[in-house]
């Protein structure tokens, strides 16, 4: 029986890298049949770490990183990037694809959706949206925040039908980048490596088809503590590894946990560590500090997103399986 | 058409594909039965505010409301009650 307590997280973490990196090799050597690997780095740790360790594995003459930028990425993700890429000596392309999103609709897709709720939006007002409801025992809907030229927020819920659209205009971002992602694995005869941890891989925080699609994915074991610990292992400069995790996704400043986790990742790494190890409820609100109540609502959020997320994780379906 | 018949035919045509009663039954929990997500609930919210000129808030978003037949049923009766 396993128990909840600091460092149950720890790992060698010269032991996991060196397997990684094993991993790496021999499935780019057997399965994938490629010659190297493309990464796209987003400033962020996950990204970091995924190219930090394609370089340990391959060398540095054999990872391709992208940076792909757009209309509301910050100007710090994109400088962090640049110090990942200048760090590990690898080759790489800079692609703003704001141009490419607001040629598809991209951007006038979430305005109009968002006008619906604030008619006097537009391109001077900032947004995001904010998950709410799992950590109370409600059903997880989403909140519109805006903020007008003058600093004023206002918040309302998302519809259903501004919801998915907000969304779905938004997903085009992490689509279009991997369709880049994909022209320069073809073009050098690479494959792609997918950056989610264990939380966003189990959790389903991803867009299928967008950052979801990859050939391998090194880290999706890993919780975040983890990956942050392996990127000041493998000596990723301070500047990026001290960085809080955002989406980078919305116009508005938005922390990942406000946008799909219940907790912040330290405390969510924790959670789902209990969780697949079967630690009652109580222990865990115990260790977090939390009500027992609330340890109740996180384990069942856990269950929900799983089964809300199956399907992200799914091939086509066939009416008869095909032995290829 | 009562409420009841109203909110099975719209899960069962909806989320089911079917018109076979037989595929739901009332006090049967969405959730465990994996008849619906978290946003299927918000299409039942939007069924529920358009077909019955009811307002679900915020804090009414949980499953003691949402999670059944039966629930939505009782939920609708004593929203259009205060109304």
């Amino acid at each position: 029986m396993s128990t909840l307590k600091d460092g149950v997280l720890d790992l060698d973490y010269e032991k996991e890298a060196d397997r990684i990196c094993e991993f790496l090799r021999d499935t780019l050597r057997t399965k994938l049949k490629r010659r190297g690997l493309v990464v796209a780095v987003s400033g962020g740790i996950d990204s970091t770490c995924s190219a930090a360790l394609a370089v340990r594995a391959l060398g540095k003459n054999k990872v391709f990183c992208l940076r792909l930028p757009e209309q509301d990425s910050t100007k710090e993700t994109g400088d962090r990037s640049q110090i990942l890429v200048n760090h590990l000596g690898v080759k790489y392309e800079t692609m703003n694809i704001a141009q490419t999103l607001d040629a598809i609709g991209c951007y006038q897709w979430r305005d109009n959706a968002i006008k619906k709720l604030f008619p006097s939006y537009n391109n001077t007002w900032k947004s995001k949206i904010v998950l709410k409801g799992g950590l109370e025992g409600k059903y997880n809907h989403f909140i519109l925040i805006v903020q007008t030229p003058e600093g004023e927020l206002l918040e309302k819920r998302l519809p259903l039908e501004e919801y998915l659209t907000i969304v779905a205009a938004t997903n085009y971002k992490q689509r279009i980048r991997k369709t880049v992602e994909y022209f320069h694995a073809d073009r050098l005869n690479y494959a792609v490596i997918g950056t989610p941890n264990r939380l966003e891989y189990d959790q389903g925080f991803f867009v299928k088809n967008g950052d979801g699609s990859a050939d391998v994915k090194p880290i999706a074991h890993l919780y975040k503590t983890q990956v942050y610990a392996m990127a000041r292992y493998l000596g990723v400069p301070d500047e990026v590894c001290d960085a809080v995790p955002t989406t980078d996704t919305y116009s508005l400043s938005q922390g990942q946990d406000e946008f799909y986790f219940a907790l912040p990742y330290q405390q969510m790494d924790y959670a789902l560590w209990a969780f697949n190890h079967e630690i009652p409820a109580e222990e865990l609100s115990q260790y977090l500090g939390i009500s027992e109540n609330q340890g109740k609502m996180i384990y069942q959020d856990i269950r929900n997103k799983r089964r809300t997320t199956t399907y992200l994780h799914a091939k086509p379906y066939l009416v008869d399986a095909i032995k290829i | 058409m009562s409420v009841e018949q109203k909110i099975r035919s719209y899960i069962l045509e909806n989320f089911l594909f079917t018109n076979d009663e037989s595929e739901l039954n009332s006090e049967d929990s969405f959730l465990e039965k994996g008849v619906l997500d978290s946003t299927g609930i918000l299409e039942v919210i939007y069924f529920l505010e358009d077909n019955f000129g009811i307002k679900v808030d915020d804090e009414e978003m949980v499953p003691e409301n949402l999670d059944s037949v039966n629930n939505i049923v009782k939920f609708v009766a004593a929203k259009s009650q205060a109304a």
